[in-house]
């Protein structure tokens, strides 16, 4: 039955795929907990996303070290803000890195504090400025105690 | 030699088989997490630390116009034009009145012409039903048993399928992997507990995660009690990211 010889040659090329592929696939790939749809992939990778290491540390980590500030940036109307959110990611500190890639620019003060006329966002309830009129080209740091924000110096 | 040749061709076959038509596979297991988040659009002030915190944490060159998060700006005003911008993704936050147009033209729009106008944070949706999941060709992106969507780095062959796929626009190329990016709830940090880069960086709790499936969970208390609605629903997509205060004029 010389016209059934294509039919064997997709048979045996699909016999030699599923026999490679048990050993080119890893042992986790398969169906995973989410089914097939949405579920099919190699579990080890789960496990490669959760041995990043974090960076941000959160304020609880800066006060054991810095509990000074910390204290006067709580008095503040500024201990909403986290320390990292300026001084940058904490991961390694203070031993690598030993110094914080400290952000005291008046852009960075800006991002909060250029006053926005939004009525319908808490945005327009901040304190803020118009920075071509307030000391443009001065750095807020200058005058203002970002730790005691009230208060200038 | 030939028999055990054989013997061996015929159980990597079977077990072949057996991979890809496991019908036991096909349920589901139920799940004790369900990460949701939620987005409180009222306390957005726009500061853009969320999307600094994401960029450093989940090492996106922070120059590169690529962001897992990002935050826009809405301005309606009150003959009824909406202006919508995210600068730079807002990785600096919103430092100027004047509305970005695009092709570097600008727009100031002063505080009498104004209706409504608010900070809308975005980031993905995890959704139950991702689609982007669905169309991946080799099984490189898939919802963990959290709900969590993720990209295997390693399995991914940059086709880009995803991307397309995404109603959100929230999959991107990674600049430096060259592989399928996108947010995954800093997965590294929720499962140790941590909160994720950018609810840690909100200054104002505009962002939240939960666990849905705990009823003593406060984000999860909001959404099953509290008026939330997610993006684009008419998509079928079951987004896992329940807004408050969301407009019309939001897309």
């Amino acid at each position: 039955m010389h016209v059934l010889r294509p039919l064997y040659v997709v048979l045996a090329i699909a016999g030699i795929i599923l026999i490679a592929r048990t050993f080119f696939v890893p042992e986790d790939f398969g169906i995973q907990e989410s089914g097939y749809m949405y579920g099919w992939y190699r579990k080890a990778n789960e496990g490669e996303w959760r041995a990043l290491k974090p960076k941000y540390q959160g304020q609880e980590y800066c006060r054991d070290c810095h509990g000074e500030q910390e204290k006067q940036v709580r008095s503040s109307r500024h201990n909403l803000i986290e320390c990292e959110n300026c001084h940058g990611p904490a991961r390694g500190h203070p031993d690598d890195p030993q110094k914080l890639t400290l952000d005291r620019s008046r852009e960075l003060c800006l991002r909060c504090h250029t006053y926005l006329p939004y009525p319908t966002s808490k945005r327009s309830e901040i304190k803020g400025i118009q920075p071509d009129q307030h000391n443009p080209g001065g750095e807020c740091a200058d005058c203002h105690n970002p730790h005691q924000a009230s208060k200038p110096k | 030699m030939k028999l055990a040749l054989g013997g061996s061709a015929a159980l990597a076959l079977t077990h072949g088989l057996n991979e890809i038509f496991r019908p036991v596979a096909l349920h589901a297991a139920s799940r004790p997490v369900r990460w949701v988040f939620l987005v409180d659009t009222y306390k957005c002030i726009g500061c853009g630390f969320c999307v600094k915190a994401c960029k450093l944490e989940n090492e996106i060159p922070f120059d590169a116009a690529v962001s897992r998060t990002w935050v826009e700006r809405y301005v309606v005003t009150k003959e009824g034009w909406v202006f919508a911008d995210t600068p730079k993704e807002a990785r600096y936050g919103f430092t100027t009145s004047r509305v970005e147009l695009g092709q570097g033209r600008h727009k100031d729009i002063s505080r009498d012409m104004i209706d409504k106008a608010f900070f809308v944070p975005k980031l993905c949706n995890q959704c139950e039903k991702p689609p982007c999941v669905q169309v991946c060709p080799v099984g490189a992106t898939y919802q963990t048993a959290e709900g969590v969507v993720l990209v295997d780095r390693k399995w991914c062959i940059g086709c880009g399928y995803c991307i397309m796929a995404c109603p959100y626009g929230m999959r991107f190329f990674h600049p430096v992997h060259h592989v399928a990016e996108k947010c995954n709830f800093c997965y590294h940090r929720i499962a140790q507990k941590m909160k994720p880069a950018c609810v840690l960086a909100c200054p104002v709790g505009a962002r939240r995660i939960g666990n849905i499936k705990d009823p003593g969970d406060s984000v999860a208390n909001t959404i099953m009690t509290q008026r939330v609605s997610v993006h684009k629903p008419e998509y079928g997509t079951n987004p896992q990211v329940y807004y408050l205060g969301l407009s019309e004029e939001v897309r």
